[in-house]
């Protein structure tokens, strides 16, 4: 063979190879969490909280896991987007887009992406000590929301870079204010990128352990109000894969297919939604 | 109708001249193309007068344009009122991400028009003007991105309308259209002359012959040569006015 097809049936193959790795790796991840965790699965696992014994094997579910999960997660996505929006609006040319201070703060975010959750965890911790709180929903939002916050905010200003100038300048022709504009025109073309951020924030925030693991606590009750301590599924996967007894780490991998459902319905109602308001 | 008169204008990009000190007179209620080859600067001169050159990274602004007599690069110029004297349409449509009723009304709404009768009204004045209303009445609140292309630059010529300015600016409003398309919007502009002051950038010139009642032809960010259009297409002074007439430069 020539050289040249010869190197780029080389490269072909090196991509092929590549697809196959990240497919392959994902299908493996969801084969063995099914496989072992499907049969565990039953209704009382969603709808009841752990009995006594539960963790030897005994009576229950996760219902505690769960909606600790939903509220962690739902609180820190929500407050993770309010800090979100006007962070993304400034770094917008016509705002404080270019200026030393929109510099250093996508620096800052860029270096918040890559400190490990633990860190936030116990950085939170501090916070919560310093504050007089012990462990608690609320503790654990707060660490969740930094936990969430730069990857929401970087990927929201990624899509909101998109929005074609001339957009804009179309809303500023007809004498629209900056205001205006962005929130009528460039928030709707972007809303899709939005939600895919926002969604992507939220699933990084639900499956993260070791950010709420000394600020929220874990309970076997319901969540009930924001300064008690709250269940999460990821610390309920990481307690029950860290007993001794099979059946109840069987129950692990259910559980991290209920976080896997959780995230995959929302993803798939985000992209309804964005579908339908187009 | 409003008045536009430019001043000494020269405009710099990061310290490179694209005008160089423009002075002329733009009649009232007639179609004035901006001719010139590509980098001229006519796209910078007609973004002048909209302010729009604003949202340029870099553009250094000076002299004057003065429209009815204010000069509107001074700061202290209310720019969304000046903004809603002139209308602009893009080189490619741009129609907002909203319906097609929407996106008429979105300039009255911004204004302060309130009264859904009201904005009835006027979408259904604006439409009918840009020959949409029987095209796209059964459709009005489906989104505009579905529009054919021509369709969408007749909507944006709606759009810019519906605010009720005095001058349209258009830069190159067609030359991202079909020929029939193209043509529609052509006509629009004519039947819209007499009643807006209009200003159109055009690299055609087959279409300047057409529309233009008068004429500037830019060169290298300077002014050439301007006047009635007859006239220049018939005997023009300069001899760049002649060799680009002629094809020789483009």
């Amino acid at each position: 063979m020539e050289p040249k097809r010869l190197e780029e049936s080389i490269f072909k193959a090196l991509m092929l190879l590549s697809a196959v790795i990240v497919t392959a790796s994902l299908g493996a991840v969801l084969v063995v969490v099914l496989v072992r965790g499907l049969p565990a699965l039953s209704l009382s696992m969603i709808t009841q909280v752990p009995k006594g014994g539960y963790y030897l094997g005994g009576e229950g579910g996760v219902l505690n896991a769960i909606t600790g999960s939903l509220c962690l997660a739902g609180g820190a996505t929500l407050a993770a987007f309010l800090l979100s929006l006007p962070l993304v609006l400034y770094q917008q040319r016509e705002f404080g887009g270019g200026t030393a201070l929109a510099g250093l703060t996508r620096l800052s975010l860029d270096v918040m992406w890559g400190i490990p959750s633990i860190v936030y965890g116990a950085f939170g911790f501090v916070l919560m000590l310093y504050l007089g709180l012990r462990a608690s929903l609320l503790g654990g939002m707060i660490a969740l929301t930094l936990v969430e916050l730069p990857i929401m905010a970087r990927a929201m200003h990624e899509v909101v870079k998109m929005v074609p100038a001339e957009l804009k300048e179309a809303s500023y022709a007809l004498g629209a204010t900056r205001l205006e504009t962005a929130s009528k025109v460039v928030w709707r073309y972007a809303l899709p990128g939005i939600l895919t951020a926002v969604l992507l924030a939220f699933g990084r925030g639900i499956g993260d352990a070791a950010s709420v693991l000394f600020t929220a606590g874990f309970t076997d009750r319901l969540p009930s109000s924001l300064t008690e301590p709250v269940a999460s599924l990821s610390l309920a996967v990481f307690f029950q894969i860290g007993t001794p007894f099979p059946e109840v780490q069987q129950r692990a991998y259910a559980s991290a297919v209920i976080l896997l459902a959780i995230v995959l319905v929302l993803s798939l109602g985000m992209r309804l939604l964005s579908r339908k308001s187009d | 109708m409003s008045h536009i008169s430019i001043r000494d204008l020269s405009v710099s990009y990061d310290g490179h001249l694209a005008l160089k000190g423009i002075s002329v007179d733009i009649p009232d209620g007639q179609v004035t193309a901006i001719i010139g080859p590509s980098g001229c600067g006519k796209t910078t001169l007609l973004r002048c007068c909209n302010r729009l050159i604003d949202l340029t990274e870099g553009a250094q602004v000076s002299g004057s344009v003065l429209i009815d007599g204010v000069n509107i690069l001074d700061p202290s110029v209310d720019i969304i009122q000046l903004r809603k004297k002139t209308g602009y349409l893009a080189q490619r449509p741009y129609p907002l991400p909203m319906s097609v009723y929407d996106n008429v009304a979105y300039g009255p709404r911004i204004h302060g028009t309130k009264s859904r009768r009201d904005l009835d009204s006027i979408v259904e004045r604006c439409l009918k003007a840009t020959s949409l209303w029987e095209e796209v009445r059964g459709r009005l609140h489906r989104p505009a991105g579905k529009l054919s292309v021509g369709q969408q630059q007749r909507l944006c010529l709606a759009r810019a309308l519906a605010v009720e300015p005095e001058v349209l600016l258009g830069d190159e409003p067609t030359s991202a259209l079909d020929p029939v398309s193209a043509q529609q919007v052509e006509k629009k502009l004519v039947e819209l002359k007499g009643d807006y002051t209009i200003v159109l950038v055009t690299h055609i010139l087959r279409q300047a012959k057409r529309l233009a009642d008068y004429l500037i032809f830019l060169y290298l960010g300077e002014l050439v040569e301007h006047g009635p259009a007859a006239h220049i297409f018939s005997s023009p002074r300069d001899q760049k006015t002649r060799a680009y007439l002629g094809g020789e430069i483009s």
